[in-house]
């Protein structure tokens, strides 16, 4: 942790995502009013420029945008987070039982990876949508779909470096049982690539959601996330009303950017983790 | 210990070896990748590759005893050592420990060789010592703690040690915290393949000092497999040879160094850095070890013997008792 | 011809200063072998590195000369360095792979050293690179030169990496611990030319191991590190036999060949200190069996040892 601060841009992305996760966890709370209410939005007060009474100016329904971005803020992280987590899971036992078991069951489900890594995520994500329709709990499954192939292979190649280590042998010469072995030995060991990787991915995802929700694909109206409202403003970009468009876009830009910045720092510190003794 | 040597001279010396290795090989078998595959399915000459990484290599310890295991790196010690250990199954013959196959604790322990590897670096000392001891039963959660304790005094560690992780160790202390996990499962005999190795000399004394002394407190038995003929002469009682997966030679430790019979043997003690030694005046033993994946005909080692003759390269000497209690495989013995 | 007098070599580590090299001096004449013996850490490498120029941040030559054919190496701008290097003085490591590139074939790497300090037409550095390979005990040399690294077993990847270094016949090589990652045949084979092409070429040979048996029969005089400092220097036979630092003596003790039969091995007490954390005085005085209050200060290196209380 003291390594991580000593690094200042490192420092900045962390400071950067408690921030953007503070606001999600707290936009009920913090919001000048609550944007899906719409009992409380003022039509005559639409399309407003920034500053005055709303500080980042209003959209096409009267809508505070500083609302509409904690609450879209809300939505990407946890579509970004619940599909990350669910996919590092799946991926990553997937994997390292694939390099422990080897055989059949490694041949295949690597076929599989290669197949599935081999098609552009987006189309993938499109597909999957278009068949399922939307929702939040759809574009999860979606985004874990595309996803739990990377983290398949990476924890694949990490356990099978750790699987060749001496303390391997010495589990099995214990008497131990596979599980275990699996469990307490391999996983733990093969986990901090898939750390690593896991913030790369969220990044990802929330960006794949946003282009999804950008065509109109991903989220219901409802639950607008930071790509839909990036979506909504960009029929009056052309005629100067910015600020619809762009705070959200900004938002999103920083979010992505903080995370890459702490995956960034985690992989430099994780990575040469013994030459620390 | 004693061999089986050929099929006639099968006396024991011993009437019941701990462990037990009958006509044992092990046999690997490089996988084709796709490619190959593909082009031996085509009907192309592409070779299966297989290591006869162990070849009917048979005898056995007795209880007490310290077997040093010797030759170059790839001549199949370490995988001798797994076999012994349970930890791979052989291609042919068998492996007995007590008269069963070695599973569970009922097996000789592995010492390893790198201090690094040999640890999960994610877990603590208590936990990398006690796991295995409270995962059968050996002692209640309750108890670890004083158990772990017992087994770092035992290494010469001090107990506070018990909640660092391996990271915080030097090379010898984690050297150690091997050996402590080995002994928490109490076995009679343990396999220390190149423990040594990667010791500093003043550090590596101290750890064969500590094998020294668990021998006379635990009445362990040990198989000493080393490169390092200085250490094997230090520690063992009796001295296996192997060359290219075989045995070539086996004779009481004294013996082996005062008068080696077989020819790679007496090549080896040459090599040995001593130092007694004046200059390095000789001319040193011819080529290097060739590719287990296609050794030599006949005996293995007729390419680099300065003895070899025609029937050497045709035939394979068997090993045979020379001497009571001494085995060699050469022609040159007749 | 090579004279080094005082050399000190700093890292700034987490934990402070450590002086890797300390106030080392040693001279050594053409055709000499001297070899440098140490544990783990005593700062053999970094010797090696530092007489070189190669001493990388965050470490650093910090005081002392090392003068080669009259010209002092400290200070030297990096290309005139660069010069020397592989011309003049070249160095082995332990791991071969850090002279071979992979991806290249041997005859490619050959004959791009040759060329990186002659202009001799293809053909000539051709016959060269298979005269050295020759030299260096590699048979078919013709075909060799057309392999790539990954073909030759570890032993014949030293020998290719000596050939390297031996193309432009230095008048000094550093061998950092060439053969500990090598069989003792293998070992035996190298060491038996490497005696012969020192006497052959002229070169004078540094050779840094761990293994104080290696020296033995083998370098002419050895010098024993010990946490940064030469503790005792002299010929190989007079080192080995009639040891005079307690250091030297303790170490020779723990050797498993000098303790045949199941006898105890005689350990030194303790562990190697941290270099940045060394006790005041003698380094070696929490540890030696001698000690006592002058050792609390610091021994000046006298008659070859650098010990307050000398052995005979
Ligand atoms: N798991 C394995 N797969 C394929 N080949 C192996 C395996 N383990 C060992 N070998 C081969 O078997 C031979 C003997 O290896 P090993 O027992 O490690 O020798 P040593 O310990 O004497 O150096 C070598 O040629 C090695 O390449
Ligand atoms: N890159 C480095 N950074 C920090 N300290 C270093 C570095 N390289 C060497 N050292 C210090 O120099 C000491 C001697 O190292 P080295 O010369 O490699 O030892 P040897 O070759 O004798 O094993 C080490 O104990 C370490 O403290
Ligand atoms: S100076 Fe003192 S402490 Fe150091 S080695 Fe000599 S006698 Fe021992
Ligand atoms: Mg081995
Ligand atoms: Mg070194």
């Amino acid at each position: 942790m003291k390594e991580f601060l000593s690094n200042r841009i490192a420092a900045t992305g962390l400071a950067m995502l408690m921030v953007v996760i503070a606001i999600a966890l707290f936009a009920p709370w913090i919001s000048p009013q609550n944007p899906y209410d719409l009992g409380k939005l003022d039509l005559m007060d639409s399309r407003l420029e920034p500053g005055g009474k709303y500080l980042l100016g209003t959209d096409g329904q009267g809508r505070d945008m500083l609302s509409a971005i904690f609450y879209g803020l809300r939505v990407s992280l946890l579509v970004g987070a619940a599909s990350g987590v669910i996919a590092l899971t799946l991926g990553g036992l997937l994997g390292v039982l694939a390099a422990y078991v080897g055989g059949r069951f490694e041949s295949i489900l690597m076929r599989i990876v290669d197949i599935q890594l081999g098609f552009p995520a987006i189309l993938v994500a499109l597909i999957l949508i278009a068949v399922l329709g939307k929702g939040v709990d759809k574009i999860i499954f979606a985004l874990v779909c595309v996803q739990w192939a990377y983290y398949a292979r990476t924890a694949r190649s990490a356990a099978l470096v750790e699987r060749g280590k001496e303390y391997m042998e010495a589990a099995r010469g214990l008497g131990l049982s596979r599980t275990r072995i699996v469990l307490k030995h391999l996983l733990p060991n093969a986990s901090p690539p898939l750390i690593v990787v896991g913030t790369v991915q969220v990044a990802h995802a929330i960006a794949l959601e946003a282009t999804l929700s950008f065509l109109g694909l991903g989220l219901p109206a409802t639950e607008p996330s930071l790509g839909l409202l990036i979506a909504n403003g960009y029929e009056y970009l052309l005629s100067g009303k910015y600020w619809i468009s762009m705070y959200p876009g900004v938002a999103l830009l920083l979010t992505i950017l903080a995370i890459n910045l702490v995956g960034d720092q985690l992989r430099d510190q994780l990575n040469p983790r013994l030459s620390r003794a | 210990m004693f061999f089986h040597a050929g099929n006639e001279n099968q006396r024991p010396l011993s009437p019941s070896p701990v462990l037990e290795l009958s006509n044992v090989s092990k046999r690997f078998s490089k996988r084709l990748d796709a490619v190959e595959k593909f082009a031996r399915r085509l009907g192309a000459d592409v070779p299966e590759h297989t290591v006869h990484a162990v070849d009917r290599v048979s005898f056995g310890v007795a209880r007490g005893e310290v077997v040093g295991l010797v030759g170059e790196s790839g001549c199949g010690k370490s995988t001798l050592g797994r076999l012994a250990c349970g930890l791979i199954e052989p291609s042919e013959g068998q492996v007995l420990y007590k008269g069963q196959r070695p599973a569970g604790t009922q097996r000789p322990q592995m010492i390893f060789q790198d201090p690094f590897a040999s640890l999960n670096p994610r877990m603590r000392v208590e936990e990398i010592i006690g796991e295995a001891p409270v995962v059968h039963g050996f002692v209640s959660r309750s108890e670890l703690k004083n158990y772990v304790s017992e087994m770092l005094e035992q290494v010469g560690l001090d107990p506070s040690y018990r909640r660092r992780y391996p990271h915080q160790f030097s090379g010898g202390q984690r050297a150690r915290i091997g050996i402590a996990r080995a002994l928490a499962v109490k076995p009679d005999f343990l396999v220390c393949d190149e423990a040594v190795a990667a010791l500093d000399v003043s550090i590596q004394a101290q750890v064969l000092n500590l094998f020294m002394d668990l021998r006379e407190n635990l009445g362990l038995t040990y198989l000493f497999i080393s490169h390092d003929l200085g250490v094997v002469r230090h520690l063992a009682q009796r001295v296996v040879v192997m060359y290219l997966g075989r045995v070539v030679e086996s004779a009481p430790a004294a013996e082996l160094f005062a008068a080696p019979n077989h020819p790679y043997t007496r090549a080896l003690l040459a090599e040995v850095p001593r130092l007694e030694r004046k200059r390095r005046e000789f001319a040193p033993i011819k080529g290097e070890i060739p590719s287990p994946l296609a050794p030599p005909a006949g005996c293995h080692f007729h390419p680099r013997c300065p003895h070899a003759t025609e029937r050497c390269a045709r035939e394979a000497p068997v090993l045979r008792e020379i001497a009571p209690g001494r085995l060699s495989a050469c022609h040159l013995n007749g | 011809m090579l004279e080094i007098e005082n050399l000190v070599t700093e890292f700034a580590t987490r934990d402070g200063i450590a002086r890797a090299v300390n106030d080392v001096s040693f001279e050594l004449k053409p055709k000499e072998i001297l070899g440098v013996v140490g544990e783990s850490g005593s700062g053999k490498s970094v010797l090696g590195y530092s007489m070189i120029g190669l001493v990388d941040p965050p470490g650093r030559v910090v005081s002392g000369s090392v003068r080669f054919e009259g010209r002092e190496l400290i200070g030297l701008p990096e290309e005139e360095m660069r010069a020397l290097r592989g011309k003049r003085i070249a160095m082995i490591f332990q791991d071969p792979m850090m002279t071979l590139n992979p991806v290249l074939s041997i005859e490619t790497q050959m004959v791009e050293t040759v060329f990186a300090h002659e202009s001799f037409d293809r053909a000539k550095a051709r016959k060269i690179c298979l005269e050295n390979l020759e030299l260096v005990g590699i048979a078919s040399p013709e075909r060799r030169l057309k392999q790539y690294p990954h073909e030759f077993s570890g032993g014949m990847r030293q020998r290719v990496a000596i050939a390297i270094a031996l193309l432009h016949r230095p008048a000094l090589i550093i061998a950092d611990e060439p053969t500990t990652a090598l069989d003792v045949t293998v070992q035996g084979q190298i060491l038996y030319e490497m005696q012969r092409l020192v006497r052959e070429t002229g070169a004078a040979l540094v050779w840094i191991t761990h293994d104080l048996s290696v020296v033995a029969g083998f370098a002419d005089s050895v010098a024993v590190m010990y946490a940064g400092r030469i503790v005792e220097n002299g010929r190989t036979e007079d080192v080995l036999h009639s040891p005079r630092h307690p250091y030297t003596r303790s170490l020779l003790d723990s050797v498993p060949a000098n303790n045949i039969g199941q006898v105890r091995l005689r350990q030194i007490p303790g562990m190697t200190p941290s270099l940045a954390r060394l006790p005041a005085g003698c380094s070696f005085r929490e540890r030696c069996g001698h000690a006592d209050a002058q050792c609390s200060s610091m021994p000046e290196m006298k008659t070859s040892v650098r010990c307050h209380h000398p052995l005979c």
